[in-house]
């Protein structure tokens, strides 16, 4: 087997991006699990794949699209009472951090 | 290009992202209307509200218009995969963006300026656009908001972002590259590319070196710029930013950051802790998109003819000011102006009237109409300011110049009453003809304004100064 | 060991003739299975909710066509249980994730509508492992589903719950979902029918995605038949599904009792003792499967299919990366759970901590990892080549062979709790079934005999795409020597 393929802080990083918080606890169950997986999946380097296509949905298909033509639209009243907060017919969000994206 | 930025040697470099929203009916992954202005979340569908178990289906219009565009900006046309692009943030119903990546449908291309200068064309792809988000609380900005309300109608609108090569040096040439893009957009009919509605944004990438440095130096990118005049400023200001930090020994940090217009400064956008890592992949919802040879015949067939080449035109046949032509072609009036030159109107006529007294449009005045109120000025059948006068009833109601002329009482005054009106004034003011005749042209004014008032403002100032200059020199 | 299995099921076919006929009303039928569902399902736990009021109005409307002589669809009057992952519009979908507990969507998936269409009555939302990611419907966050042979066993998963309505006789018919083995592994350990249809050959629209590029909505039956009427009724063309197929040949059913003789049949060898940990038993009935198809007619013979010894490793990538990707949109904003924090970033966290179990939450990690920068290529983009090596060994094998053989589950249904500790020993579950998600391919596995517990085994029969009827030829024919 090779060495840790993943560590503590890469795993919290990566919870960071996921928009996850992990318990001290958590933080080192989840380096080793993701760890044992990371090591099986090694087992692909004995494979020569230098030449192969990477192949990233399973159909050959092309080209699906759709006219330009408007479908029915939904009413507030369908989505808005499922929000968990609402003003003014808009989405509300607690307030955002630094600027937009 | 300011000269603080040039004094020490520094080259400026500038690389432009252009997003341009579509005016497709629909949006681009569902049957939405693509529409502004109405109530909150009511343009809205389980797709573009990224519902749980709703899938995209991409608008063929949308892929045409993208495809139209790139060809217009010579790219070449290729098969392309959407991808996602993750990062979480309230106005991105999916908090990803469904955009293309590694293999986006245009590639490779260049945009020519007025100047005849070529910027290079890195890509130009097919992307959505996200919600709107307002910031509730005392500032309206994003900063000190006590919350944020999301509205997702404009959540899936069709965007192309057209992503320039790191090829523009002076603030001019990306102000330039900007207006002749807006102007090949809106000759395509692609979109209504209004800056200042944000139907068209443009993101600055900003770097400067000193002359002779082959390497390119770190960038950052300015976003929410809404104008030409503060793309103009933001770059300048980025630039100078930049340049300071460097005279002081340090270096910018590459990132994004916002212009402020109101105090004149771009601001850091985020947190370090924020590394971008967008951990774009193909997007598995929808298939690569593969169009035929024959498509982009058909495209290149039809492409309606472009800014440059009725720039061309017009001045070929003219010889007017370059910077009417341009301007007549970005108002879209360079159609209209060379049909009344074909109908007989003067170049340099036409052009002075639709520069100076059409700009707000044609409104109800047909080509012939122009052509014959030139005539009919040229002839002196009506003075220039008549002439403005009736230009503002034909754009408002149309009809034929004779006819109007004639609703307005403006008929042409004799040639000999004009000469009776100035031998009468030469008289009376014979102190002032002195001085006249002596050369101080300033009484020149005097005299026409005199026959002026007598004739009611009807009188054609050529003719007048044409007898005044007879009169003093027969003396 | 408990039982809740009947001793015989009675057919979705047969039920949708006699309500057709006006012999037997849809309401009575619907009775019948609420009063069934009313006696085991405290002990199965199969759904998450079942829809009585719905379901009454639903059955109503069917007898009320029938009395007016009116056309009904071919599953008038069959109960027909729904994956909680799939969107039943103003009925609560959940995905049995605390963080979409209650949320009630404003349309039904494309699948959905055509079996109301096709008459049938929608009982309910069946239990699943949370998000459909799972082999035993124990990451449920509304708690776990029984197997109806061993209620101390686990039903498999992620479609746990509808494997088990179907086993129950909770329902002839039940809809699940199979993204790597979701319906064939809980189907084997329940002794059902289970079809994974060619990707693209049922719309995804309105299933709650797991992993994009491999999930694929499928029925569960009681026969081969039954499952082939029922794809029948939710395949198709939808142009709400970019990756839905344009040309669907819908006829399953009519080629069921062709013989098999002139048919080439390969059994991966792999999957028949080449990788560790698939019982001894299981695949002593997956021989005894290939002397029936040889018994009638067919060419047999062992292939090698040398890319499955790495399906796993690459399914462990590209179905988390996905998965990663998908559940995003989960952030408090726009539906379900939402715990509130001091700003938006603190609400999104605390919301999806608390809504997301363990399970889910190791997978989004694992795939953002895999797609984050610097780690793409090593992971994501080499299973990606995996992949196009599976599919390229599979197009060989199918030059020469129809279909091919190998079990379904390495193993009979395992004790709840047994293997929920170790992620590696539960994932080893999917070993037989992933390679025909990795290429889109169809698989069925059919009931064959039990275990020395008792507990029902299965076979799988995988084909190439679109060639589902021979598929469901050579699983009838073993189905007829099973009984
Ligand atoms: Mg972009
Ligand atoms: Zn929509």
């Amino acid at each position: 087997m090779m060495s840790e393929p993943i560590s503590p802080e890469e795993v919290a990083h990566v919870a960071y991006l996921a928009r996850l918080r992990l318990t001290e606890d958590e933080l080192s169950r989840f380096t080793e699990q993701l760890g044992a997986i990371l090591n099986h999946a090694e087992d692909v380097e004995a494979l020569e794949l230098d030449d192969t296509e990477p192949m990233s949905h399973p159909l050959p298909i092309e080209n699906t699209m759709r006219e330009d033509t408007p479908s029915p639209m939904l009413k507030p009243s369908d989505f808005l009472p499922e929000a968990p907060a609402v003003e003014d017919g808009r989405f509300l969000v607690p307030k955002i951090l630094g600027e937009e994206p | 290009m300011n000269q603080e930025i040039f004094k020490d040697n520094w080259e400026l470099i500038v690389g432009l992202e252009v997003h341009t929203e579509l005016a497709t009916k629909t949006k681009l992954f569902c049957g939405c209307l693509n529409q502004f202005g109405n109530e909150p979340n009511t343009n809205v569908c389980p797709v573009c509200l990224g519902l749980p178990g709703s899938l995209p289906v991409v608008n063929e219009i949308a892929v045409y218009f993208a495809m139209q565009l790139g060809r217009a900006l010579h790219c070449s046309v290729n098969r392309s995969v959407f991808a996602r692009k993750n990062y979480f943030y309230p106005d991105m119903p999916k908090d990803y963006q469904i955009s293309q990546y590694d293999l986006p449908t245009n590639l490779e291309g260049y945009l020519e300026l007025p100047s005849g200068e070529t910027i290079g064309i890195e890509r130009a792809h097919i992307e959505e656009d996200t919600g709107k988000t307002t910031h509730i609380g005392t500032s309206g900005r994003i900063s000190g908001a006590d919350y944020s309300l999301v509205d997702y109608n404009r959540a899936g609108v069709p965007l192309i972002e057209i992503v320039s090569k790191p090829e523009i040096r002076t603030i001019e040439q990306a102000k330039a590259y900007v207006s002749e893009l807006r102007g090949i957009i809106l000759a395509l009919e692609i979109s209504d590319a209004k800056m200042e509605e944000g139907s068209i944004r443009v993101d600055a990438n900003v770097s400067v070196r000193e002359i002779g440095e082959n390497d390119l130096r770190t960038r950052c990118e300015i976003k929410n710029v809404n104008s030409l005049k503060s793309l103009g400023r933001a770059i300048e200001y980025e630039a100078n930013r930049h340049i300071g930090l460097y005279k002081n020994g340090e270096s910018p940090r590459q990132e994004t950051r916002h212009w402020d217009e109101n105090a004149g400064r771009t601001r850091s956008g985020r947190s370090k802790e924020d590394a971008e890592d967008y951990r774009y992949f193909p997007e598995p919802d929808l298939v690569p998109l593969n169009p035929s040879e024959e498509t982009i015949t058909k495209i290149d067939q039809e492409m309606p003819e472009l800014p440059s080449k009725r720039r061309e035109k017009l001045a070929n046949l003219t010889g007017v000011k370059p910077s009417d032509v341009a301007l007549l072609v970005e108002r879209n009036h360079d159609v209209f102006a060379l049909d009344v030159i074909r109908r007989g109107g003067l170049p340099d006529q036409v052009v002075k009237h639709l520069v100076n007294n059409l700009s707000a449009g044609l409104g109800e005045l047909t080509a012939e109409s122009l052509a014959q109120l030139v005539q009919m000025e040229n002839k002196s059948e009506i003075t220039s300011t008549q002439a403005k006068k009736m230009l503002g009833e034909l754009v408002q109601r149309g009809g034929t110049p004779a006819e109007l002329a004639t609703e307005l009482g403006f008929e042409a005054i004799e040639t000999n009453e004009i000469e009776n009106l100035v031998d009468q004034l030469i008289n009376q003011h014979s102190d002032e003809w002195e001085r006249f005749c002596s050369g101080d042209t300033k009484v020149q004014g005097f005299f026409v304004g005199q026959v002026m008032k007598a004739t009611s403002g009807q009188a054609d100032g050529k003719l007048i100064n044409q007898i005044l200059n007879e009169r003093s020199t027969s003396k | 060991m408990s039982s809740m299995v009947p001793d015989q099921y009675q057919s979705a076919s047969e039920i949708a003739e006699l309500v057709t006929t006006g012999e037997i009303s849809a309401i009575e039928i619907l009775e019948r299975h609420l009063n069934h569902i009313e006696q085991y399902e405290k002990d199965v736990h199969a759904f998450n909710l079942v829809t009585i009021d719905e379901a009454r109005a639903a059955a109503e409307e069917t007898d009320k066509l029938i009395a007016k002589g009116e056309r009904v669809g071919p599953l008038a009057g069959v109960p027909v249980a729904v994956k909680d992952n799939l969107c039943t519009e103003g009925i609560p979908t959940t995905a049995s994730s605390k963080i979409l507990e209650g949320w009630k969507p404003p349309y039904d998936a494309t699948v959905v509508k055509k079996l109301k269409e096709a008459g049938a009555t929608i009982v309910g939302k069946t239990n699943l492992d949370e998000f459909a990611m799972g082999s035993s419907t124990e990451n449920s966050a509304f708690g776990p589903t029984r197997n109806p042979h061993d209620l101390s066993c686990v039903p498999g998963g992620s479609s746990g719950g509808s494997a088990a309505a179907v086993a129950a006789g909770f329902a002839p018919i039940a809809i699940g979902s199979d993204t790597g083995g979701s319906i064939r592994q809980p189907a084997s350990l329940c002794g059902v029918v289970g079809v994974k249809p060619t990707y693209g050959g049922v719309s995804r629209y309105g299933l709650l995605a797991f992993a994009s590029s491999l999930d694929q909505v499928g029925p569960f039956a009681t026969s081969v038949k039954d499952a082939a009427i029922v794809h029948e009724v939710i395949g198709g063309y939808d142009p709400l599904d970019s990756t839905s197929i344009k040309q669907t040949s819908n006829s399953f059913l009519e080629v069921l009792d062709k013989d098999i003789s002139t048919l080439k049949v390969g059994v991966i060898s792999e999957l028949m003792g080449g990788i560790d940990g698939i019982t001894r038993e299981v695949i002593e009935q997956a021989n005894k499967a290939v002397s029936v198809l040889s018994a009638a007619g067919a060419q047999v013979e062992e292939i090698s299919l040398p890319a499955a010894l790495y399906c796993l490793s690459a399914y462990y990538l590209i179905a988390p990366a996905e998965a990663s990707s998908n559940l995003s949109r989960y952030d408090g904003v726009r539906y379900g759970l939402r715990i509130d924090g001091a700003n938006l970033n603190e609400m999104n966290v605390n919301t999806r901590t608390e809504g997301f179990g363990d399970e889910v939450k190791r997978r989004i990690m694992l795939g953002t990892y895999a797609l984050s920068a610097g780690y793409y290529d090593a992971y994501y983009g080499k299973a990606l080549k995996v992949r196009r090596l599976l599919a390229e060994n599979f197009a060989a094998l199918y030059k020469e062979y129809d279909v091919l053989l190998s079990p379904t589950s390495p193993c009979t249904a395992f004790k709840l709790g047994e293997k929920v500790s170790d992620p590696m020993t539960m994932y080893v579950n999917d070993v037989c079934t992933i390679p025909s998600n990795l290429v889109g391919h169809p698989a069925i596995s059919i009931p064959f005999g039990h275990g020395q517990d008792g507990m029902p085994i299965g076979v799988q029969i995988l084909a190439p795409p679109m060639k589902e009827p021979v598929m469901y030829q050579v699983a009838h024919t073993l189905e007829m020597a099973a009984q």
